[in-house]
């Protein structure tokens, strides 16, 4: 990789002095390395393959729902007779593709990315940090990850395959499951700790590492987006590390947490003692994952911020209602959870307090996608690959949040609940919305980390490509789910008279998928191309104001990313100032 | 590393604090939200559940308050030794380092007997799920104090040669390691009335 290279042997006799320290080894250098940067691409390739490894589940039960019971084509032969016989997927296999492509996706795929990833190599850059507060708990952090990744990968060798209770592992379908959810219990405690020394690392480093003159008003949004996140997984994540250890208990100790009285389990009332409460499990669940949602927006909406603003050359519209909802939006995400249990006989007062809730934490959502799409107004936008990808997020995002409004009220919930309409739902959010934003994200700072751009012709291919087929493979669910299609049936709802109308979608759908899946290789290819035969970039190639461009070389410098800390003099988005002499002002410059 | 991260030892004068006492601050708001989890459990379990033991008449006081006494003597200590070294005085400081320790070993000795003679009346997580509860909150617990033992005993034994090198910083290591040690000190506090008295 160029950006390795780089390191070894610094261009230049202004950044000699690198010379001076001794060069660590490779495996400090590049595996066990502290420096951010590494350890902020390390979480990037991981991240990427992960999303690609859950997608290509996907890609598998896709064939399942438009073709129940046939043979998968190529590949049927290679899952094994346990899960595959003869090519023909099974139940229970479909069930362990489920339940892995959510959590894969979600933990292992997305926050990783958003916030290891761009966290760990964007946000010092931004706030001139040398590195992050404690950069041995950052490796700790990556290789925690890294471990709870394989672990859950491993779990598809246990009896029984992998967990197969869904990404929710509800009880008490996940206490007697196969022991691929003890693996999976197993792996989320590694990621659980991960993210717990990652936010610890991130809310410090924000706090005591700012540049002198980088006040909060002058703070990037893409940094409150990463604050914030970082007190999302600081303060909710425990709740699902003690549900963890509950279940554990419940599994391999033999207590009765999740386990209520006189259970019968295939016709047998279930042995133990009893008095266990299955809502605990789905109240301790949901405070994790729905401030979880906004663990995988705000990332998102940071990103789309600072590219909008660059290539509109203007400031965001509203920075400051901006990052009041944003720090609104994350206190609120603690107290909507049970949203989600609208079906579970919880009460009317309950539902009636959550649904309100629910309804005041989209207001400051519905103002942050509203400033965004002010801050297009009289704008000369630069339609490049990363812009294209920022603005498909606007109406994407907006789709997914929109459609979430009639799941938030608990009457509308119920003949809406667990079907495809739900999956439209979040995925609108997370797919084109969350998942376009990292997009952009890499075709924006690839020159950065490489020092040359990723090529615009097949970027734009593979922006085209991506849009059409993602909202082909999305739009259908919510006419499925409107006809009250079941979102976890294993054979697309062949059996139901109800649905038969709208079984067509399925084809469409899961073609759909593939050729999403065809247009990310292009990605891929463009990626891997890009390093050797990307065109070469100076620092700052789309003349942005912020100090991750404006004051530092691209790649980095190893050691420290600054050759002198930068002094902040004003705020972040000085584009298009009247007066000035470019259409841009740096951060750091004094003078316009 | 040769690299210098700011504020490691000094404060940032805007923030008025340093990088670790701001990190170990954050840590324990996680923690608390960790057994907030757990003591929020207990409540659904037990006024949630169908059936609930009579508690006193499973755990036992004497040994339970005895340890309290043991914990809370510990944290005296802990404050000690820090202000030990804040006075310069390292002897006193590895008397109180090591009486702390030696407390931390105390309550885990206590907490096996506890332990034993549950099991050997045969009551197990599997018996009910008060019993469940109580084995999962005091063991978890029991891992906290092993884990501030660790630490304790590293800035007693082979962590104290940075006194001599870098004593401002080996003093903050002692104040964040001491942090931690009353936080587990006042997550007992509450355990104890939850599971023994009420």
């Amino acid at each position: 990789m160029d950006h390795a290279s780089t390191i070894g042997h610094p261009a230049g006799g202004a950044h000699a002095h690198t010379h001076a320290h001794a060069e660590p080894g490779f495996l400090r250098k590049y595996v066990f390395s502290v420096d951010h940067k590494v350890i902020g691409i390390q979480y990037t390739v991981t991240a990427l393959l992960f999303l690609f490894f859950g997608f290509a589940l996907m890609m598998l039960m896709r064939w399942q729902l438009a073709y129940p019971g046939q043979p998968i084509p190529l590949i049927g032969g290679l899952l094994g007779v346990a899960n595959a016989p003869g090519g023909i997927m099974l139940p229970e296999f479909y069930n362990q593709l489920g339940a892995m492509h959510g959590t894969i996706m979600v933990f292992l795929g997305v926050v990783p990315l958003a916030v290891g990833g761009f966290g760990n190599y964007v946000m010092p850059l931004m706030i001139g940090a040398p590195d992050m507060t404690f950069p041995r708990l950052n490796m700790a952090s990556y290789w925690l990850y890294f471990v709870g990744g394989v672990i859950m990968l491993l779990s598809f060798l246990a009896p029984g395959g992998a967990a197969n209770s869904g990404w929710t592992a509800y009880t008490p379908l996940s206490n007697i499951a196969t022991v691929g959810q003890t693996w999976w219990l197993g792996g989320m405690l590694f990621l659980i700790l991960s993210s717990l020394l990652g936010a610890v690392n991130f809310i410090t480093t924000i706090v005591q590492l700012r540049a002198p003159g980088l006040t909060w008003g002058r703070l990037p949004f893409f940094v409150w987006a990463q604050l914030v996140t970082s007190f999302l997984l600081l303060l909710a994540f425990p709740a699902l590390q003690a549900a963890a250890f509950l279940q554990a208990s419940d599994r391999l100790f033999g207590s009765s947490f999740f386990n209520p009285s006189g259970l019968v389990v295939s016709g047998q009332v279930l042995e133990g003692a009893g008095g266990g409460n299955p809502l605990l499990w789905q109240h301790l669940f949901w405070f994790l994952a729905h401030p979880e949602v906004y663990v995988l927006i705000l990332p998102a909406m940071g990103i789309v911020a600072e590219i909008l603003a660059n290539n509109t050359r203007k400031p965001i519209w509203g920075y400051k209602l901006m990052v009041g909802s944003v720090i609104f939006l994350g206190f609120m995400s603690f107290v909507v959870w049970a949203h989600h249990m609208f079906l579970t006989g919880m009460g009317t007062t309950i539902s009636a307090f959550f649904q309100t809730t629910t309804m005041i934490i989209s207001v400051p959502s519905v103002i942050i996608l509203s400033a965004l799409f002010l801050s297009l107004y009289g704008g000369s936008i630069r339609y490049n690959t990363p812009m294209l990808f920022a603005l498909a997020f606007l109406p994407m995002f907006g789709i997914g949040g929109l459609t979430g409004l009639p799941l938030g009220l608990a009457s509308a919930d119920i003949p809406l609940h667990d079907t495809y309409y739900v999956i439209g739902h979040f995925h609108y959010v997370v797919a084109p919305g969350t998942v376009f934003a990292l997009l952009a994200g890499v075709y924006y700072w690839y020159p950065k980390v490489t020092g040359r751009m990723m090529n615009e012709m097949l970027g734009k291919i593979h922006f085209i490509g991506s849009f059409i087929t993602i909202n082909l493979i999305f739009m259908p669910m919510f006419i499925q789910g409107l006809a009250g299609m079941n979102r976890r049936l294993y054979d697309g709802g062949q059996q139901y008279a109800h649905v038969q109308d709208v079984l067509g979608w399925n084809l469409t759908m899961s073609h759909a998928s593939w050729g999403l899946g065809l247009f990310q290789l292009i990605f891929i290819v463009n990626f891997f191309m890009s390093l050797k035969t990307g065109k070469k970039v100076d620092a700052n190639p789309w003349r942005a104001t912020t100090l991750d461009w404006a004051a530092t070389t691209s790649p980095p410098l190893a050691h420290g990313n600054f050759e002198t800390v930068p002094t902040v003099y004003r705020d972040a988005y000085g584009y298009s100032v009247p007066g000035a002499s470019a259409d841009f002002i740096p951060q750091h410059a004094e003078k316009a | 590393m040769d690299m210098q991260i700011p504020y490691t030892i000094d404060t940032r004068p805007d923030t008025g604090l340093t990088n670790p006492k701001l990190g170990i601050w954050l840590f324990l708001a996680s923690e608390v939200m960790l057994f907030g989890a757990l003591f929020s459990s207990y409540v659904l379990l037990r006024w949630g559940g169908d059936y609930w033991p009579n508690q006193a008449e499973i755990v036992n006081i004497p040994l339970a308050t005895l340890n309290t006494a043991v914990l809370i003597s510990s944290s005296v200590t802990m404050v000690m030794s820090w202000a030990s070294l804040k006075l310069h005085d390292f002897s006193k400081y590895k008397l109180y380092m090591g009486l702390t320790f030696l407390a931390g070993v105390a309550f885990l000795v206590i907490k096996t007997i506890e332990y034993n003679e549950k099991f050997s009346h045969g009551l197990y997580p599997s018996t009910n799920n008060f019993i469940a509860i109580y084995f999962l909150m005091t063991g978890l617990h029991a891992l906290h104090v092993i884990g501030g033992m660790v630490v304790n005993g590293f800035l007693w034994g082979p962590g104290a040669k940075m006194w001599k090198t870098e004593p401002e910083k080996f003093t903050n290591r002692v104040e964040v390691a001491g942090l931690y040690w009353h936080f587990v000190d006042l997550v007992w506090i509450f355990l104890f009335p939850v599971l023994y008295l009420l």
